[in-house]
């Protein structure tokens, strides 16, 4: 099996979870959009485990799951409060920090 | 790359199914980034998260693939369908899910990826995983738990705290008063 093989199908992961990250207008989109980046950066990082013979990515990559969970929680519970308060959890309406 | 295929080299069964799968997830993928129901997007996300499974045990990383199911598909993915449950009233399409500048992400994506796959191609031009051996797959897990254990038991208390300290934000963050 090649090493470019799931080295390029993360990237391209990572790429479409940027464009959309960028172009979804709705949050709770925009954090299905980080999950697939974090996933691509897992995959990225169970492939060099392989290549190296070495178990410390698959630690790693637990890590991050756990990370990325704790981050979808917090999150959302950031989602529901911005709901509650503006009835709306479009990205471009929140524009109260702008300078 | 390597014009030549070898067999003794490369493992067809696992590279026909790495195919199969990375298509799949691919395309599921740009259903997510592309679809305009929320609910369908994150059915997708499903797709997607299951084909990384697969494509963790076609790596010999089963521990992390049973812990991607469990904590993907079974938890986050549940949290995912709440979310658009409470903050969404209506089921079905949306006109407008699409920033205004959205197109901007296109040629963004796409110089990203050009940029990866080229240091990537560069760096791994034909590098030919060797198949780990039937004694380490088993021994994996076991490994795992030693690092968990032995190097990183720190990052571990660290990353247990930083749970408690997500689990406690997110009910202050989300309590009615």
């Amino acid at each position: 099996m090649y090493a470019v093989n799931f080295l390029l199908l993360s990237a391209a992961l990572f790429s479409i979870g940027v464009f959309g990250v960028i172009a979804r207008r709705n949050a709770v989109m925009v954090l299905m959009s980080i999950e697939l980046i974090l996933n691509s950066v897992n995959l990225n990082l169970i492939a060099f485990a392989l290549i190296n013979n070495d178990i410390d990515g698959h630690i790693f990559a637990l890590f991050v799951i756990a990370i990325a969970a704790a981050e979808v929680g917090v999150g959302l519970a950031m989602v529901l409060m911005i709901y509650r308060n503006r009835r709306s959890i479009a990205l471009d309406e929140l524009s109260e920090m702008h300078g | 790359m390597n014009a030549v295929l070898l067999a003794s080299d490369v493992n067809v069964a696992q590279n026909v199914g790495f195919y199969i799968i990375a298509a799949i997830m691919l395309f599921a993928a740009f259903s997510v980034v592309s679809t305009r129901n929320v609910v369908h997007a994150a059915l997708w996300l499903v797709v997607v998260l299951g084909g990384v499974a697969a494509q963790y045990i076609l790596a010999a990383a089963e521990f992390v693939a049973v812990s991607q199911v469990l904590v993907y598909i079974g938890a986050v993915m549940v949290l995912f369908l709440f979310g658009i449950m409470l903050t969404r009233a209506s089921i079905g399409d949306d006109t407008d899910v699409n920033n205004k500048g959205w197109g901007i992400g296109i040629p963004v994506a796409v110089v990203f990826f050009g940029v990866l796959a080229y240091s990537v191609i560069d760096a791994f031009e034909d590098a030919v995983i060797a198949e780990p051996s039937g004694a380490q797959i088993a021994s994996s897990t076991q490994a795992i738990s030693d690092g968990y254990l032995g190097d990183y038991l720190v990052p571990l208390i660290a990353l247990s705290f930083v749970l408690l300290a997500a689990a406690v934000g997110a009910i202050v963050l989300a309590r009615k008063d």
